[in-house]
């Protein structure tokens, strides 16, 4: 017999016997968690990533108040790009003696090139779905619009000097956050249109915007060589500019999900560990069989890795199909709140859930595994002729290196890494110290209380190693279920409220400094607190302490400031939404030349304290010294900069204003006056951003619950796996003591009063690791104040002694219930 | 009967010791001794006596403190763990008191494995062969749990038998199994020793069991007490 042969023959007896059962969940539950969780944050991301795009209604947009001709279409066609227009300006449009002001958008067909259009037939209608703009002749209004004129679909409108007919109600389009909107109600009709209208007049106030589309590398190159053309009145839209926010809900929403899934698989692993030792036992006297009929080390070598690699397989396999079916479950959930849905899944992740399994094996199972090879064949004729043990500094290096392994691959090897092995380790040092303290503080117990106390306490005492390892098994599944429980509540709470209710909801950008006052004024005249207005320089940073800024190395945000142009501000004051980190912040009215950079910039390029930052700002040249570093909310929605510098060093660069204000519904008024004085003054509408923003929180949060349930699956696997581990030992010893004349109450009470004082012990232990990694998270990854639920701090010893003393419970009333005499002949 | 080479097995002043808490035990005491081709021979003493460590020494499933093994022409005690296998699997039968049949495999499989380890062509033809001979070969298809205790012990009888060896060690063979199913358990051994001309070397307890055999060895804490030879034989 080959040793692949005795594998699979040993596989599938060992299956149908039951003995594999709990290894192979645990595995099947770590592989099926990951790779739903991969299939799952794929296809969110992909979606998100989409949707970011979609505020634009492309990937890149170019915003124009004169007529940019053809010349940018024709150039983005060329490297393959496809491309779209929109025109907007404000008319008023007529329906018999009803008049109203509209915005009207003039779009190609092919509008928008991201996302998609909500149409109804008529006011209150079903949706549908569009991904091109109405076909000449006719128009689709805002329900706003017709239910200002009174009217529905199907009514003709007078459009400047031609007439339209609505047949469409206009519910959603991807880029209503830019614009004008809040101002009027859009009217969106087709371009070929435009000229009839007589609207397109020298003088009048209109807005040309080209979209483009393409691939991510494409569009890059693209928008950089557009950037040098660009003329006076032109600007280049990209997400950076109105997704900062965005971006950064995203990363978090990310490592969010990432750890969900690699508490899962931890979770796994450890069921996987318990189980695997307890299955090397029970292969030892076959294995022991095996070398006295004459099989060598490298026999039992080759047949044990045989027989992980095709319990791998089986397990990647099957968990990845599982996780497969069950993330196209949860899609199904939340596809209708994803507009578009969600993009396809690729097959990869079954690739990946065959290396997990694998992985998992070779940190967890091929320790105690290969111990068998050193299995002497003496056993045959003494039973206590053991193995050699495995050794925990071996086996505990190959978990860790597994793990670390794991980590990096999911959550990269970043910060969440390093916080995640902290906690990790530190937790199973706590557990492991608590546990050998319980096993010593149980002494004095162990004269208290009636027998079947006493019996209980002395198992535990008995079995030091065992029930150390237990209450590290339980505590450690107990303490990430509680930590999933605090982030998916308490921490997911805290974040959201954490969006203030007056948060800014409008940005108002383009104000020239000449239109500062004014804007002001008309604040002042409508009753709401002027707003601050900051400045903003486009400029370039050109060198960094004399070194060209397309030499020096830097990654992610640090990058495209090097490389691109970057907005610039000056301020006299720390904005709140900003904390220093290091340095010294200017004295306001400073003649010195000085700048603060944001934390993730500064340390993307690399930059320290005392550099020297050169910029090119409209022909001139400066160098600036880094004074300080800030860490800055980005979700704060207030306007914020990566680069802060003195008044003095930016004083005669040209400057337009911007701002974040808080405008209550009730003053929407405000907006159009605002615009009507300043007519190339812009406003954003941050409501619809916000939405998005919501929108992307809640998804993450969907998905979390999800994989919250894979981890309560491998919490239940580690318990299993933990019980079954002494389970035999536990049915001979209660049959002995059946024998000797104890009851079977008593026998239950005793093996109960162990489990119940394992399972508090394990409860209160874990309550303070997960309260311990909540923090550390909240504070480090999440930058939340954070105080934990006195919920937490009930139920953790609670749940403790519940989860365990039930599972102990159900896993004893068989072994209480056996006839004493077939266990015992067994034996 | 015995062919003219030398003894089948030779043991040269076998010494195990064990450490102890209560410090260092001699668990076998110097112990030599001859097999003869085609002997056979039973193993008695009462329990502890050193039975079961002699006969782990002489089949090479545990090593000696000091002394010499010598099975045919090899010297087993010069042997890694792997040769030793080998020269087991070629060589050496086992029959144990507590059957030690692969819950994972059928009948005819236990059987079968250690002729497969070996390697051997047409194993399947020769293990139904065997389990022929014990009566079997109904329950080939069955697991060790379908199984009676003496059925168990069949198989395990075909398993020793089925690669022709030289050598048969049983400890206790009767030891898990009620009087008659033991009486015709002993019976098998004996008939399919006498087909085969194998060597075997029986632990027991029995003195009729004992009594059968062509000679008797007597160990008592560690030590050869006793060595006769039936006259009858
Ligand atoms: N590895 C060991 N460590 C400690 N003591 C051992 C070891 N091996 C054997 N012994 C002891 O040596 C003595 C002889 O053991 P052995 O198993 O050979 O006895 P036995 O004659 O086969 O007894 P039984 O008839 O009960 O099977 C016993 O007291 C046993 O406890
Ligand atoms: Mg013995």
């Amino acid at each position: 017999m080959s040793p692949l042969q005795l594998a699979w023959s040993t596989l599938l007896r060992n299956l149908r016997g039951g003995q594999l059962g709990v290894l192979l969940g645990a595995l099947i539950v770590a592989v099926a968690a990951l790779t739903s969780v991969g299939f799952f944050t794929d296809r969110v991301a992909k979606a998100v990533d989409r949707e970011a795009n979609v505020i634009l209604a492309a990937d890149l947009r170019l915003r124009a108040t004169q007529d940019p001709g053809s010349l940018y279409l024709e150039q983005a066609r060329a490297q393959g790009l496809t491309t779209a227009q929109a025109v907007t300006f404000p008319s008023v449009v007529v329906s018999g003696d009803a008049s109203q002001l509209a915005a009207i958008h003039a779009v190609t067909s092919n509008y928008p090139l991201r996302g998609e259009l909500r149409i109804a037939e008529r006011l209150f209608g079903a949706e549908s779905t569009r991904r091109d703009g109405p076909p000449p002749g006719e128009a689709w209004a805002d329900p706003e619009l017709l239910a200002r004129l009174g009217l529905d679909t199907g009514v003709d409108l007078d459009v400047g000097t031609t007439t339209l007919r609505v047949t469409g109600v206009l519910q959603y389009r991807p880029d209503q956050a830019i614009g004008f909107v809040g101002l009027a109600p859009d009217l969106l009709i087709n371009i070929g249109d435009l000229a009839a209208t007589g609207l397109v007049q020298p003088g009048s106030r209109i807005t040309w915007s080209l979209l483009f589309a393409g691939p991510v590398q494409a569009i890059d190159k693209f928008a950089a060589g557009l950037k040098d053309q660009l003329k006076p009145g032109q600007r280049l839209q990209t997400i950076g500019d109105s997704g900062e926010q965005i971006r950064s809900a995203i990363e978090r929403a990310q490592s969010f999900l990432s750890l969900a899934a690699l508490i899962a698989v931890l979770l796994a692993a450890t069921a996987v560990a318990v189980a695997a030792r307890r299955y090397a036992q029970t292969q030892v006297d076959g294995v022991a069989l095996m070398k006295c009929l004459g099989a060598s080390q490298g026999y039992v070598l080759r047949a044990t890795l045989w027989e992980l690699l095709l319990l791998g397989l089986a397990a990647g396999v099957v968990g990845s199909l599982l996780g497969f079916f069950a993330q196209a479950g949860i899609a199904w959930f939340v596809i209708d709140l994803i507009d578009g849905g969600l993009p396809a899944p690729g097959i990869s992740p079954l690739f990946s859930g065959v290396i997990t399994a694998l992985a998992v094996l070779t940190g967890f199972a091929l320790p105690s595994m290969l111990a068998l090879r050193t299995v002497p064949p003496l056993r045959v004729l003494r039973h206590d002729a053991a193995p050699r043990p495995v050794s925990t500094l071996v086996s505990y290096l190959t978990a860790v290196g597994v793990v670390v392994a794991l980590l990096v691959w999911l959550v990269g090897a970043g910060r969440l890494l390093l916080i995640s092995v902290v906690g990790l380790s530190l937790g199973a040092a706590l557990l492991s110290g608590a546990g050998w303290l319980l096993v010593l503080g149980l002494r004095p117990l162990r004269n208290a209380g009636g027998a079947a106390f006493r019996y209980g306490l002395a198992n535990i005492a008995r079995r030091r190693g065992e029930s150390v390892a237990q209450i590290v098994a339980f505590g450690f599944g107990l303490a990430v279920l509680l930590l999933l429980s605090v982030i998916r509540t308490d921490l997911l709470d805290t974040w959201r409220t954490n969006l203030p209710a007056d948060a800014p909801n409008h940005f108002i950008i383009n104000v020239q400094p000449s239109e500062v006052a004014g804007v002001r004024a008309v604040f002042e005249r409508n009753g709401l607190t002027p707003p601050d207005l900051a400045p903003l320089v486009r400029a370039r940073i050109t060198a960094v302490n004399g070194v060209a800024a397309q030499d020096v190395s830097a990654t992610g945000e640090g990058r495209q400031l090097l490389r691109r142009e970057a907005n610039l501000t000056w301020a006299d004051r720390l904005d709140p939404s900003n904390t220093l980190t290091a340095g010294e912040f200017w004295d306001p009215g400073t003649s010195r030349l000085e700048v603060s950079v944001e934390d993730d910039a500064a340390r993307d390029m690399g930059l320290q304290l005392g550099d020297q930052l050169e910029f090119g700002v409209a022909g001139q040249t400066f160098a600036a010294t880094v004074t300080s570093t800030r860490q800055v909310r980005w979700d704060s929605f207030r306007p914020n900069f990566y680069l802060l510098l003195t008044e003095a060093a930016l004083r005669e660069a040209p400057a337009t204003f911007i701002s974040g204000v808080y405008i209550p519904d009730a003053n929407r008024q405000v907006l159009l006056e605002l615009v009507r004085a300043f007519p190339t003054v812009s406003v954003i509408d941050l409501q619809s951003v916000l939405a998005q923003v919501r929108g992307v929180m809640d998804r993450a949060a969907l998905a979390v619950q999800f994989v919250f349930l894979f981890t309560l699956l491998a919490g239940i696997v580690v318990l299993l796996a933990t019980i079954q581990a002494t389970r035999e030992e536990r049915r001979y010893e209660a049959a002995m003591l059946r024998t000797l004349g104890a009851s079977r109450g008593l026998v239950f009470k005793g093996v109960l009063a162990e489990f119940v004082g394992l399972g508090a012990l394990a409860g209160i232990l874990a309550t303070l690791v997960a309260m311990l990694m909540a923090y550390l998270l909240a504070t480090d990854v999440f930058q939340l104040d954070y105080r934990p639920a006195t919920w937490l701090w009930i139920g953790g010893p609670l749940l403790g002694t519940l989860l365990v003393g039930i599972a102990g419970v159900l896993a004893t009333s068989k072994v209480v219930s056996h006839p004493p005499v077939a266990v015992l002949r067994a034996h | 009967m015995s062919k003219n080479t030398g003894p089948i097995l030779k043991a040269i002043r076998l010494t195990k010791k064990v450490s102890s808490p209560e410090g260092e035990l001699t668990i076998l005491d110097n112990v030599s001794l001859e097999v003869p081709r085609g002997q056979t021979l039973a193993v008695v003493g009462s329990s502890g006596a050193g039975k079961s460590t002699l006969l782990a020494l002489l089949a090479g499933l545990d090593e000696p403190t000091t002394g010499e093994v010598w099975l045919g022409e090899s010297e087993l005690t010069a042997l890694d763990e792997d040769g030793r296998a080998a020269l087991r699997n070629r060589q050496v039968g086992f029959v144990f008191q507590s059957f030690h049949l692969l819950p994972a495999l059928t009948a005819l499989e236990n059987v079968l494995l250690p002729l497969e380890l070996a390697g051997e062509a047409d194993a399947r033809g020769k293990a139904i062969e065997t389990l022929r001979q014990v009566g079997l070969e109904a329950r080939m298809s069955h697991y060790p749990r379908q199984l009676s205790g003496g059925e168990k012990q069949r198989v395990a009888i075909a398993r020793a038998y089925v690669g022709a060896p030289q050598l048969l060690f049983a400890d206790e063979p009767t030891g898990n199994l009620d009087r008659r199913t033991g009486e015709k358990i002993i019976e098998l051994l004996f008939r399919l020793n006498a087909g085969t001309g194998t060597t075997l070397m029986l632990v027991t307890h029995d003195t009729n069991i004992a009594q059968r055999c062509q000679r008797r060895v007597g160990i008592e804490g560690g030590r050869l007490v006793l060595d006769e030879t039936s006259a009858a034989a």
